[in-house]
């Protein structure tokens, strides 16, 4: 079970506004890259956000480019997970590689601020502002497998090798 | 059973007789990174313990983002990559040798490979017949540790394209149009299977156009058939023993088909600041430019610089429009400049940048200021993407791209064909 506030954000937020192109230079810096998170969708973003917190998004959360270091700079300032109507493709498994939850749900019901309770392994949001409560489309085994040992790096540090689940 | 070609190379390359929906693991033909992505993929590689990759042969490094570097980190990031390439005898290719997905399709992708790349454009190797497909940089780190990765088959969408494209429109309109139609997750966790007459009358260089575009509609991989274009490509490239044919099979099964006759299309643009925020050239005409670039994976290749210089020949540009263009490799870049391209686009008041991604993706080489507005032969129009927020992407055709440059504003190229 895992617990955090909603922070609320529309459709389609990009991998460019996550962490801009123009941030490039940043990238093996993680300490200063990690401050411009989110800065053109929300530049208030990297002032507000606290540990735990959820990013929430709509359609198409994280379109566009493959940069891993849109996830990671989410991580990296302490957000505990995602929640969204559809994911991109790529940031979905870079997120869950990088050991951080990806809920797919309908974020409509859920509001700016609201503190939220997740649990993972029923596949349930509970919006403990509104009351609302959420089912979230299943995540496939293997990639459950992944986030459980906490990500991709420590996955194939314990066993040296990447299966399918039996 | 009937298989589309996603099904086919997949259930190859994992030797798992596959469907869509199902988990494979497979080995993959050719997985690389950039000097975006690479600094991350070679510290996750290292921070597992691995030393080396399992197979440097089937790996390959570019430096094209920051080519040549514009500032010291980003020096720095390329002394990374170049340390670990040299203790780890994977290929490198350096800045100034083009765009990683031109030279993917000049010098490694063969139909019916499984290559994944740390980008997400690597789609475009589709246009050989390649299942290419975009992944981080730790999944890309895995990828080069241990040979394999984990795919699941996606649901594939069928294009079907007929007729012939009118003067003045191209594939790029097409594709914009696919994806203004089927929206920019219209084809997420899925793959689009091109083919048709139109398909099969094309370029290779078109093809990779299609392919390159698939993921701005959110699709894992972009597919052409491999047929005697193909052949001829590969053989002309010294590949032609890799060829093999790829169709899909007839009866296999698409979670949707989506059929374009391009006869009927007009020049499209995509406007800000999304990729299927799509309307014909003719509703934009007279939004002024200030900034209009040739370049990126998805249209520098030596055809779409033909057709753009064949527009500009004894033509300038606007005063109040800067023309940017960057071939997307040395190999294209040496061709344009003996076929007398480069020069009519020096002769009209363009500038010719060295091949690399750094416009496209905001980088350097072509940072708009506030307010201005670039017609681009690229990709993406995020905010953002061409280095300022405050600024404004459309994306058309090369040919769109030249029109508008000598008009200063967005232009149907029919005017000027």
């Amino acid at each position: 079970m895992i617990k955090g506030r909603a922070i609320k954000y529309g459709d389609n937020i990009s991998t460019d506004l996550i962490i801009a192109g123009r941030y490039f230079h940043l990238r093996s810096n993680f300490p200063e890259l990690k401050k411009h998170a989110l800065e053109d969708a929300d530049p208030t973003f990297v002032t507000r956000v606290r540990s735990g917190d959820f990013v929430v998004g709509g359609q198409n959360f994280g379109l566009g480019s493959s940069r891993e270091h849109a996830p990671l700079v989410l991580k990296l300032n302490g957000v505990g997970g995602i929640l969204a109507k559809s994911v991109a493709r790529i940031f979905y498994r870079n997120a869950i590689n990088l050991g951080l939850p990806v809920l797919i749900c309908d974020t409509d019901r859920i509001n700016e601020g609201d503190e939220l309770e997740v649990d993972l392994a029923g596949g349930t949001v509970t919006d403990l502002t509104n009351g609302a409560r959420l089912t979230f489309g299943k995540i496939p085994d293997v990639m459950l497998r992944i986030l459980n040992e906490g990500g991709l790096i420590p996955y194939v540090k314990k066993y040296r090798d990447i299966a399918l689940p039996s | 059973m009937a298989k589309t070609m996603a099904e086919k190379i997949l259930s190859d390359r994992s030797g798992v007789d596959a469907k869509a929906g199902d988990l494979v693991i497979a080995p993959v033909d050719l997985v690389f990174a950039t000097d975006s992505s690479g600094p991350l993929t070679i510290r996750q590689l290292r921070e597992t313990g691995f030393q080396g990759v399992a197979d440097p042969r089937r790996t390959v490094f570019f430096l094209d983002h920051a080519a040549p570097s514009p500032r010291l980190e980003l020096s720095n990031d390329h002394v990374i990559v170049r340390e670990f390439v040299r203790q780890s005898g994977v290929p490198l290719r350096e800045v100034g040798e083009g765009i990683c997905h031109q030279l993917v399709a000049e010098d490694y992708a063969n139909p019916g490979e499984l290559i994944v790349g740390a980008d997400s454009h690597s789609v475009t190797a589709g246009g050989l017949g390649a299942f290419a497909t975009g992944m981080g940089a730790t999944d890309v780190a895995m990828v080069m540790a241990l040979g394999k990765t984990w795919f699941r088959v996606p649901e594939s969408i069928q294009v079907v394209c007929r007729g012939t494209f009118g003067k003045g429109v191209y594939t790029k309109d097409a594709i914009l149009y696919l994806i203004g139609h089927i929206g920019a997750d219209g084809a997420t966790y899925q793959a689009l299977e091109f083919t048709g007459e139109t398909v099969a009358a094309m370029t290779v260089a078109q093809r990779l156009t299609l392919a390159n575009l698939s993921v701005e509609a959110g699709a894992k991989a972009g597919i052409c058939p491999s047929d005697g274009v193909t052949r001829g490509f590969l053989e002309a490239r010294g590949r032609g023993a890799k060829y093999r044919p790829l169709a899909a099979d007839a009866g296999a099964r698409y979670s949707r088909v989506v059929d374009i006759d391009v006869s009927r299309l007009e020049p499209m643009v995509a406007r800000p600041h999304t990729v299927d925020n799509v309307a014909p050239v003719r509703e934009l005409k007279g939004t002024r430019v200030q900034q209009v670039f040739i370049g990126s994976c998805t249209n520098a290749r030596l055809e779409d610089l033909e057709i753009a210089a064949a527009i500009l020949k004894g033509k300038k540009r606007h005063p109040d429009t800067r023309l940017i263009v960057v071939p997307a490799s040395k190999e294209t870049f040496m061709q344009a400049m003996k076929k007398g391209y480069l020069e009519i686009f020096m002769e009209a008041g363009g500038l010719i940048a060295p091949p690399g991604c750094g416009a496209c993706f905001g980088g350097h080489l072509g940072i708009l200021g506030d307010g201005e507005v670039c017609l681009s032969s690229q990709n993406r129009n995020f905010k953002g993407r061409m280095g300022n927020p405050e600024s404004f992407v459309y994306l058309s055709s090369p040919a769109t791209a030249a029109a508008s440059a000598i008009a200063g504003e967005i232009t149907d190229p029919r005017e000027v064909l």
